[in-house]
């Protein structure tokens, strides 16, 4: 009987929710499908827009880690199976790439009134994404390790090499850097970022030709090697997952990490009071006394299929909208979800690393239409200089081979 | 049976064969023999967050469009893709064999190419894992068959459960065991009396811990197998054996043995395939930067922010090509064997 009254309950609250959304939403009808990424921040704009839902409107969401494997197959039939991806700006490349998305210039026009102009992602003159969040990766540290040895948090990575140093000879602890090394995506990341921080550019200007067999990169590797020194020996299968494990559990003291987790980085369970109290979060650091930082600079937005009436191009348009709709910023928990783009966000404790790393000029993730070979070739071919199976040298001309390789299969070079 | 009675019987099948298996491998073979068109580039202004507008490239989508309408399957390129870096790598083998000075450095240049370095663990793992899980199972099947009729039940479900486990799932328990901080892993830490000590982070050991992974998920199907085969030996031979004064050993290599051989090959026949495929513990172990496998590089290939289909079909030809040859010496002997009969 109880349970029935909750469930009956619940029904009357859903279809309250659902003609109050549909006032706001003014979707008269039409066909809303949404893939994207799984974190915090990415739900709460799915559920935003499935609060569109009505008898006349259908809103699905399909968001997953494994969305990049799928969005691009789902948008390329006609009518596109997916109306809307969620993107970052290394990922609408691909969508770029095989023309799947629509310029969104119209229905900004139209229904955009309210968006920020820094929310309108622009390519050769058209609006192709609204960005709703910004992200980075930059410093996090335990502030009570350093205040103890009297230290300022690094600025620099040699810095951080040296505290590091000091923490383990000093027998506070074994391993006391952290970092997402696992071999593939992550490693390769880590490697832009220190890559970018000494200089280096991935290409030679204007072309798909590599230059990351420079001494950029030979810096940065040995950099990262030297790093390496003072992680856990596993280092090769941690991802970000795994390195914020060692963090909450108390076995590293720094670490270089994204953004979107910082703030939830404590309130998991099982982290200790120690890591609770002494977390503290700062902006990126340099490397090789540049003043770039090493790391990249990232949005996450939401794009709108090509392959789709456009009723339903409309209807996608308005429920998205209504996903980054200012209203979460009024709910503490989904405010503190992101460093969002939104009018009136206000900066929270922890974005202050992403705000840092924008006013510090961070370079964004190039957003090149062969970067994402470049970056398979780095994850997969880096992992023997990190085992020191071969030179920094020999590691980035294998991977400027296994580059070549895939792009002229992919036809960006001859 | 008539031959119009079986083409009748037999139709249903051809037709789910051909749709099931022939028509994906001849799709698989066309696509490895076109690629992407060349892609029309242009500099544009691109504007985002927290940035601004900067010059990038991108991809001319109106002339490209033209090209991939006047050819939707892309440019014919012919066995290119098979002999690239990436594959067989026959320019690159080439140059390793003409300046190598020594076997060993051959070798180990010849292993820095990605086709080469699947190719040898693949083929270790295969050759190891297979022999030993048909000895492992042989041995489990003959222990509980001679267990009492009351603990069999039991002792079969036990030693089917590795097989119940869902590989990935499998593989990430013993993943997390070893690590340096879980249950194994702590305990070979004190062992090798380092404290630095991983097993994660070493090549050869990781080999050992895959090989012995795939032995422990796999041997309960070659057990299953054997368990049943077991169940039809004649009675009476295995007596006649006894009554000879036959030693345990000599029924097992003289009786049971022979007895289970077309069982044997069996369970030869579909691990070989399985293992030549091996996947699953590689991702479940995050073990690519120690090994990698034909299958690893299809998934690999596929996930990129970039998918590499061309590259994908023709690794997922050469898996099939692989898988041929390995089993081509077992097909002949069973082949043989038909004919002697016959």
């Amino acid at each position: 009987m109880k349970h029935w009254k909750t469930s009956a309950l619940a029904t009357a609250f859903v279809a309250i929710g659902a003609s109050t959304a549909y006032a706001e939403c003014g979707i008269s009808e039409g066909r809303v499908s949404v893939v994207g990424n799984e974190f915090p921040a990415i739900q709460t704009v799915g559920a935003g827009a499935q609060a569109c839902a009505s008898g006349s409107v259908t809103v699905d969401t399909n968001l997953t880690a494994d969305h990049q494997k799928i969005n691009l197959a789902g948008m390329q039939g006609d009518p596109a199976e997916y109306t809307s991806a969620i993107i970052a700006n290394s990922s609408i490349v691909a969508l770029m790439n095989e023309d799947v998305i629509r310029p969104l210039d119209d229905l900004v026009a139209k229904h955009g009134g309210d968006l920020q102009k820094n929310q309108l992602i622009t390519i050769n003159g058209k609006i192709m994404a609204v960005a709703f969040m910004a992200n980075a990766q930059h410093l996090m540290y335990r502030k009570d390790i350093l205040a103890d040895l009297g230290v300022e948090p690094p600025k620099t990575y040699e810095e951080m090499l040296d505290i590091a140093e000091m923490i383990r000879s000093k027998g506070i602890m074994e391993n006391p850097v952290g970092g997402a090394y696992a071999a593939g995506w992550n490693l390769a990341q880590e490697f832009n970022n220190m890559f970018l921080g000494y200089g280096g550019s991935h290409f030679k200007p204007g072309t798909a030709e590599p230059s990351v067999n420079s001494e950029a990169g030979v810096n940065a590797l040995n950099m990262m090697k030297a790093l390496s020194g003072y992680m856990n020996p596993d280092f090769l299968t941690h991802d970000s997952n795994a390195t914020n494990a060692e963090y909450r559990a108390g076995n590293i003291a720094l670490l270089n990490m994204w953004g979107s987790r910082a703030a939830t980085q404590t309130t998991t369970d099982g982290v200790t009071d120690a890591v609770k109290n002494g977390h503290a979060v700062a902006g990126p650091m340099t490397v090789g006394g540049g003043s770039t930082p090493a790391s990249t600079l990232w949005w996450d937005g939401w794009t709108v299929a090509k392959n789709i009436s456009d009723a339903d191009a409309e209807a996608t348009f308005l429920a998205m909208k209504n996903g980054i709709d200012p209203s979460i910023l009024s709910d503490e928990e989904t405010a503190k979800q992101a460093v969002w783009l939104i009018d009136g966000y206000q900066p929270t404790d922890a974005a202050v690393g992403v705000f840092e790393a924008a006013k510090m000029g961070t370079i964004p993730y190039p957003m090149l239409p062969y970067m994402g070979l470049m970056h398979t070739a780095l994850g997969n071919e880096l992992a023997d200089f990190m085992q020191g199976k071969e030179s920094a040298e020999q590691a980035l001309a294998d991977v400027e081979a296994a580059y070549i390789t895939a792009a002229k299969e992919k036809g960006f070079l001859n | 049976m008539k031959h119009r009675t079986f083409f009748w019987f037999f139709l249903p099948t051809a037709i789910a064969m051909l749709l099931f298996i022939a028509a994906p491998i001849v799709s698989v073979l066309i696509q490895s023999v076109f690629a992407p068109h060349e892609a029309v580039l242009i500099e544009v202004e691109n504007c985002t967050p927290l940035v601004g507008c900067t010059t990038e490239t991108m991809i001319d989508q109106e002339a490209t469009r033209d090209l991939r309408e006047a050819q939707p399957l892309g440019r014919f390129v012919g066995l290119d893709i098979y002999l690239d870096r990436a594959h067989l790598a026959i320019e690159e083998v080439g140059q390793i064999w003409s300046t190598s000075e020594t076997w060993g450095s051959f070798w180990s240049r010849i292993f820095n190419l990605p086709f080469y370095r699947a190719m040898s663990f693949t083929l270790t793992y295969t050759f190891v894992v297979t022999p030993a899980l048909i000895v492992l199972g042989l041995m489990i099947a003959l222990a509980v068959n001679s267990l009492h009729r009351h603990l069999k039940g039991l002792m079969i479900f036990f030693s089917l459960l590795p097989m119940i486990v869902t590989p990935i799932i499998g593989s990430l328990i013993l993943f997390w065991m070893v690590d340096s901080r879980g249950v194994l892993g702590s305990a070979l830490v004190s062992l090798a009396g380092d404290p630095n000590f991983s097993l994660k982070a070493s090549t050869g050991l990781t080999w050992v811990m895959l090989i012995i992974y795939g032995i422990w998920s796999s041997a309960p199907f070659a057990f299953v197998v054997f368990y049943a085969g077991l169940q039809t030996l004649p009675r009476d031979t295995l007596e006649a054996a006894q009554i000879d004064g036959a030693t345990r050993w000599q029924q097992v290599r003289y009786v049971i043995i022979p007895h289970l051989t077309p069982l044997v090959t069996f369970v030869a026949l579909i691990q070989l395939m399985d293992n030549f495929r091996v996947l699953e513990p590689i991702i479940g172990f995050n073990a690519s930067a120690h090994a990698t496998s034909l299958s690893w590089i299809i998934l690999n290939d596929l996930g990129g922010e970039t998918r590499q289909l061309s590259s994908a079909s023709a690794n997922s030809v050469l898996t099939l090509i692989g898988v041929a040859i390995l089993l081509s010496p077992v097909l002949v002997r069973t082949w043989q064997d038909f004919k002697r009969k016959t």
